[in-house]
């Protein structure tokens, strides 16, 4: 058994007690003496030329300070995008500015046009009543493909189309796939849409700024995944502030889901009207501000064929989607639909031929970036359903046509068609493993059982892969990506010994400040209370690129391992000297040095003590002091992946599904805290689950955003999600990183669309009804229509 | 503005509240007492639930002036005067009920609320209650899992200890 607070152990979080005694420090529990309000006015229609603003009125009116424009930002940069995507042809992707404000149009409904800053919040909301913003509605361009037909309304007048890019991968293979496709003794085809979704932490996002004229200092306050991403975004690319000059914090931060990754608008303003009205500024979002201000998530039309051989091998995968990226390109956008999606078409298959094309479309909405996933929920989607179906369509059980093709155990290290090369797996075992703990075996009985109440009882598999883990530097630099994606860390050995770690990753809910004190604990073998985990705050943790795609334990983690066993190498010199012996004969075991073969030993604080208050230290071999820093950049992403079962009962009359029980068996590597990494699982799942069945993004024709509060947009209640089973006990280790951990926050997410969808049909078939597809989200009105016609 | 009072965690607190100040806001701008969150502007989410004279009550569906002279209790005010845990709250943390912190309180004060009417609810009735609070972390897993625990019941072995 392992320690109760080392690697494998699930010693309770910490982090816990502020959060369950209202003592946290979310950042709109953040107030500034002299602080000022900010609120946005944003554009209610989707496209339109803006002719006049006219703020004199509510700039006369109690409290206001001013009103500000785009005219207020024309020395500002536009908000930058982070990563660039080469289109088949070897041309760059179009890339629009994106301005803090609107700079005479507005683009989508929420666009922001003009910014109130007064002394309280309602003066600043009662005077944005009062700015007269004259606007001519244009017609809104709002479906992908209407958007790149021929003469089409362009969302951009500088840009030649709305095509941001169309992307071929891997374009060499374009007519051989073809070839591979017309040729194959069997072709499965589906089209279907992966349907947008909003992140919605439960956190709206918050920004405060703050200056100090005597020392020309900007504070950022934000809630923010990355807060060293938005210093140097912020700071290099739109306002121009040097680091040294710009703090920025991101303190308790309530859930991201990718949503708080970007850079986004209302950071750049706070900061900026700081300075300008040497006064500080908030602006907290509402839930519906959110709904038309954050990046929202998905929304992709795919049309995919799989080929097969006349043995049930498949031999080429064909996928032809249009992503939609919003009226701007936000952080990560160009990303999501290429390099996290096209490089997982293989899926956990043999399948030697593959080719994605990916069109990716400027429309009069919400910009659209990466949520939990990113680009691989989308491609898991897409494989798993199709090959549901062409098992159908082959009258096979889909778990054996899985089977068939899985990549072996002995062919890893395995290269895909797509790019990457995946370092272990062992996807039979996540297979048997699901198939046991859901009691796949006796579902046959469980239907009848349900028929027998009037209800249809389906079950639905899916087995997922992931590249995460975000990312190996030069390889992403390779696939456009403005900057590495490497991860440092710096720990500090206290004279008596505790140990503060400073890591660039940041937590938002994962828990790093009570799992990453266990790697450390167990490294060096003292106690994790006697260990911090610092993070959030670029004045205090030099450089981070923070916490997406999985990243955190992989990255993050691995640059705390590197930094912690420079600390040891260092002490255990220390410890030599202290003892008069060989440093190679220096054992570090539980907290104590000591020297092998022998019954000398020094406890650890005796070797931090003397590291840092020494009478007598060897000054010409090494430096007085206990603090370390690493870089780490991993030779590779990883892999993840997992079996899903969902279980589920539709009932005829009325369309309504009753989720029964889901199933996930998951190889994530070692696992440091099992407790957390579950929990972890549970979060993605009820994401995955909520996409499936509930949640959808609607716009109208005119780019009005229908779901656009809590009471139009259906988020998953407690009620709708079943208790689920969950097991990470299949582990292989992922062979690059010191941990061989592979990271857990999205695969849930990943896998568990497919499996609802898979399980809804299954029912469905099992009763007589021939139905290929649904849609997400898989409505009762969209069962019954599919039932009855 | 107008000068209201209520008892607040037991203490009596005063402050200033316009006719159209949320007792959210309230609680939050005007007292400091910024456990309670607001993550909603529709009163879907249940992050602001607080007791108000005994009762669960969404402070954002609430004026400040409605509460003049109520008893208001508040996640400040749960744990002990030491900052020991309540049991419920103790149970959130032992069963990994919470992972951002952000829909906590108005978990913790809804659950609190439910176990007062129904001192052992069954797993449905637990999902049933907690419709009015949005969690999106967890799942609502060991959010369940830990008001069986604090209700003295068994909780399901579905996931690992």
């Amino acid at each position: 058994m392992p320690k109760d607070s080392g690697i494998g152990a699930s010693p309770k979080r910490r982090e816990d007690i502020r959060f369950l005694t209202g003592t946290g420090n979310y950042t709109d529990d953040i107030n500034i003496n002299g602080q000022t309000y900010a609120w946005f006015i944003r554009s209610d229609v989707a496209h339109g030329t803006i002719n006049s603003i006219d703020a004199s009125a509510a700039e006369a009116m109690e409290g206001v300070l001013k009103v500000f424009t785009s005219a207020d930002f024309a020395e500002a940069g536009g908000i930058p995008c982070g990563w660039e995507v080469t289109d088949r042809h070897g041309q760059p992707m179009q890339e629009p500015k994106h301005p803090i404000l609107a700079e005479g149009k507005v683009r989508h409904v929420g666009d922001p046009i003009a910014v109130v800053v007064a002394e309280t919040l309602e003066q600043a909301r009662d005077a944005a009543e009062a700015v007269e913003i004259d606007i001519d509605e244009l017609e809104a361009v709002i479906d992908m493909k209407a958007a790149v037909a021929e003469g089409a309304t362009k969302v951009h007048d500088d840009l030649t189309s709305n095509l941001c890019y169309d992307w071929g991968f891997v374009e060499e293979n374009r007519e051989a796939v073809d070839e591979a496709i017309k040729s194959a003794a069997h072709v499965t085809t589906l089209e279907l849409v992966n349907n947008r979704v909003v992140a919605n932490p439960m956190e709206p996002r918050v920004a405060v700024g703050d200056y100090n004229r005597a020392g020309d200092e900007h504070t950022l306050y934000t809630t923010s995944q990355n807060p060293h991403v938005i210093r140097l975004l912020m700071g290099a690319f739109v306002l121009s502030i040097p680091e040294h000059k710009l703090r920025v914090v991101a303190p308790d931060v309530g859930g991201g889901f990718g949503a708080k990754i970007y850079h986004y608008a209302e950071e750049a303003f706070v900061t900026y009207a700081a300075k300008v009205l040497n006064r500080p500024v908030k602006w907290t979002s509402s839930r519906s501000e959110a709904f038309i201000s954050d990046a929202h998530g998905r929304d992709h039309v795919t049309k995919i064929e799989l080929a097969m051989d006349e043995n049930h091998k498949f031999t080429a995968v064909r996928t032809d989607t249009y992503a939609n990226m919003g009226a701007y390109l936000s952080t990560f956008a160009p990303s999501v639909p290429t390099w996290l999606h096209g490089t997982l078409m293989a899926g956990n298959y043999i399948t030697p031929l593959i080719y994605v094309n990916v069109k990716a479309v400027f429309t009069n909405t919400v910009p659209v970036d990466a949520y939990r996933g990113a680009g691989r929920p989308e491609a898991t989607f897409q494989l798993e359903r199709v090959i549901d179906k062409a098992a159908r369509e082959l009258g096979m059980d889909p778990v054996e046509l899985r089977r068939k093709n899985f990549i072996q155990p002995d062919q890893f290290p395995y290269d895909t068609p797509v790019a990457v090369t995946y370092d272990t797996g062992n996807y039979d075992a996540t297979m048997d493993k699901a198939l046991e703990v859901a009691d796949y075996a006796g579902f046959e009985a469980r239907r009848a059982e349900s028929e027998a109440r009037g209800k249809l009882r389906g079950i639905g598999v899916a087995h997922y892969i992931e590249a995460c883990g975000i990312a190996p530097s030069n390889l992403v630099g390779q696939l456009g990506a403005r900057a590495g994606l490497y991860e440092s860390a710096t720990v500090r050995v206290n004279a008596t010994g505790s140990i503060s770690v400073f890591t660039g990753s940041h937590s938002h809910g994962q828990g790093h400040e009570t799992t990453f004190a266990q790697v450390v604990s167990e490294m060096i073998g003292v106690d994790a209370s006697q260990i911090d985990i610092v993070h959030g705050d670029t004045s205090k943790v030099p450089m981070g690129m923070g916490t997406y795609g999985s990243r955190s334990i992989a990255v993050g983690g691995s640059a705390m391992v590197r930094a912690t066993e420079k600390i040891i190498n260092k002490a255990k010199k220390i410890a030599a000297h202290l003892m008069e012996a060989s440093e190679a004969d220096i054992e570090l075991k539980d907290g104590a040095f000591s020297v092998a073969g022998t019954d000398k030993s020094v406890a650890w604080g005796d070797v931090t003590l003397a590291a840092y208050v020494p009478h007598n230290y060897p000054l010409e071999d090494i430096e007085p002091g206990l603090e370390e820093s690493a870089f780490y950049d991993p030779a590779n992403f990883t892999y993840p992946s997992g079996a899903y079962i969902c279980e589920l009962e539709v009932d005829p009359e009325t369309g309504v599904i009753d989720m029964l029980n889901f199933t996930a068996a998951d190889d994530f590597g070692n696992v440091i805290n099992p407790m957390i990494v579950e929990g972890q699982v549970h979060g993605g799942l009820a994401q995955g689950i909520g996409q499936a069945l509930m949640e959808a993004c609607i716009y109208d024709e005119n780019g009005q955003l229908l779901s656009g509060s809590f009471m139009d947009y259906t988020m998953p209640r407690a009620d709708d999600m079943p208790m689920m089973n969950v097991d990470h006990s299949c582990q292989t280790p992922c062979t690059h990183n010191p941990l061989g951990v592979k990271g857990c926050g999205e695969a849930g997410a990943i896998g568990s669309p497919p499996a609802v969808v898979n399980a809804v049909i299954d029912a469905l078939h099992r009763a007589g009804h021939k139905v290929e597809h649904i849609d997400m989200p898989v409505s009762p009105a969209r069962v019954w229509k599919a039932m009855h016609g | 503005m107008t000068k209201v009072t209520m008892t607040i965690n037991g203490k009596p607190r005063s402050g200033e509240a316009e006719g159209r100040t949320l007792l959210a806001s309230f609680l939050r701008e005007e007292l400091g007492l910024t456990g309670t969150h607001v993550g909603c502007d529709t009163s879907q989410c249940g992050a602001c639930v607080v007791h108000v004279d005994g009762k669960a009550v969404k402070s954002c569906t609430m004026f400040a002036l409605e509460a003049d002279g109520a008893q208001v209790d508040t996640i400040e005010g749960q744990a002990d005067a030491d900052g020991t845990l309540n049991s419920l709250q103790q149970a959130f943390q032992d069963y990994h009920g919470l992972q951002c912190g952000f829909c906590t309180p108005g978990m913790v004060m809804s659950a609190a609320a439910l176990l007062k009417d129904n001192p052992k609810p069954s797993e449905a009735e637990i999902r049933h209650y907690l419709e009015g609070n949005i969690c999106r972390c967890t799942g609502y897993h060991n959010i369940v899992r830990a008001i069986l625990a604090a209700s003295g019941q068994d909780v399901p072995a579905v996931a690992a200890e």
